[in-house]
């Protein structure tokens, strides 16, 4: 599998970190909502087809990347920096990063 | 910045750093492998939007002119630099002192300078086969379009982080942690037996 990364291009799998889930909407740090954390955690779309995605190219460049990749054909669709789409976007980016420096 | 003191630098290779050629040469050596020991190893990073001051910023130091696009870059023969991720550069010079000159000039509002002259080594791979052996290492296309003169890319090899900048059609500058310096600098001159290789 191939992912062509915005900075780098096309890059071959090995090179990624996969980050989780591209839909997630995590709830504000103080939240006291469980069934908002609940579905955080747990809840997926385990779709046959079309699936968000974040990635890192950890073994590259080293940015994080919104990709739509088929979970049927591993065809990736669209590949994008996370940074700078935060704004009407929940908190994807700064999701993303978090994990990965929980993560480090 | 503290001024680094470097009375002696030594090379992490020296164990397994053996002038003279080597492996299969009877019909032609094909590869020459050198450590540059670079003086400086510098890594810039400009915060979002303040890419173009940081471009700046290397033209006066250095004054080398980063051509547009990702992982462009240029060198002179003495010193190099190279995009290596969105906003970040990798740069480095025969002379020290080039964190000290940066630190000057890049303002915390531009962005970060981080000192690796210690932390990296550049090896140079050279020759008609260099493409070829690299091939062996790392899944990045070599060929000259797609990796043009001066141009840098970020990968890994076994996990391990590698910057290769290409310095003409023919050789490459790799600058590889100095704790596994050593390991790839053996991995590459087993690579290049076949062929017939030259440590300089
Ligand atoms: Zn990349």
């Amino acid at each position: 599998m191939l992912i062509t990364c915005p900075y780098c291009g096309p890059r071959d799998v090995i090179e990624f970190t996969y980050q989780g889930d591209g839909n997630r909407e995590r709830p504000d740090s103080a939240s006291q909502n469980f069934e908002a954390w609940n579905a955080y955690v747990y809840d997926r779309l385990n779709p046959a087809g079309d699936h968000n995605e974040i990635w890192q190219h950890s073994g590259g460049c080293r940015a994080h990347l919104r990709v739509v990749r088929n979970t049927l054909t591993h065809e990736i669709s669209s590949v994008a920096f996370v940074r700078g789409d935060h704004q009407g976007r929940g908190d994807h980016g700064s999701a993303a990063r978090r994990k990965a420096e929980d993560k480090a | 910045m503290v001024e680094r003191q470097s009375p002696e630098p030594l090379s992490p290779l020296e164990p397994e750093f053996h002038v003279g050629s080597h492996g299969n040469f009877e019909h032609g050596v094909e590869i020459i492998l050198t450590e540059t020991r670079p003086g400086s190893i510098v890594q810039l990073a400009a915060w979002p939007g303040e890419e173009k001051k940081l471009i700046a910023a290397i033209r006066t130091v250095t004054g080398l002119a980063l051509p547009d696009g990702a992982g462009g870059g240029l060198s002179d023969g003495v010193k190099s630099v190279f995009g290596f991720a969105p906003g970040k550069f990798t740069v480095a010079d025969e002379a020290e002192g080039l964190a000290a000159a940066f630190a000057k000039v890049v303002t915390p509002a531009i962005g970060t300078v981080t000192d690796l002259s210690h932390g990296r080594i550049a090896i140079r791979i050279a020759g008609p086969k260099a493409e070829w052996v690299l091939a062996k290492f790392f899944a990045i296309d070599f060929a000259l379009p797609a990796f043009p003169v001066g141009a840098g890319r970020s990968t890994t090899h076994h996990d391990i982080f590698a910057q290769i900048q290409r310095t003409s059609a023919d050789q490459f500058d790799i600058y590889v942690f100095r704790s596994f310096a050593r390991s790839f600098w053996k991995a590459l001159c087993h690579a290049s037996e076949e062929v017939g290789y030259e440590v300089q």
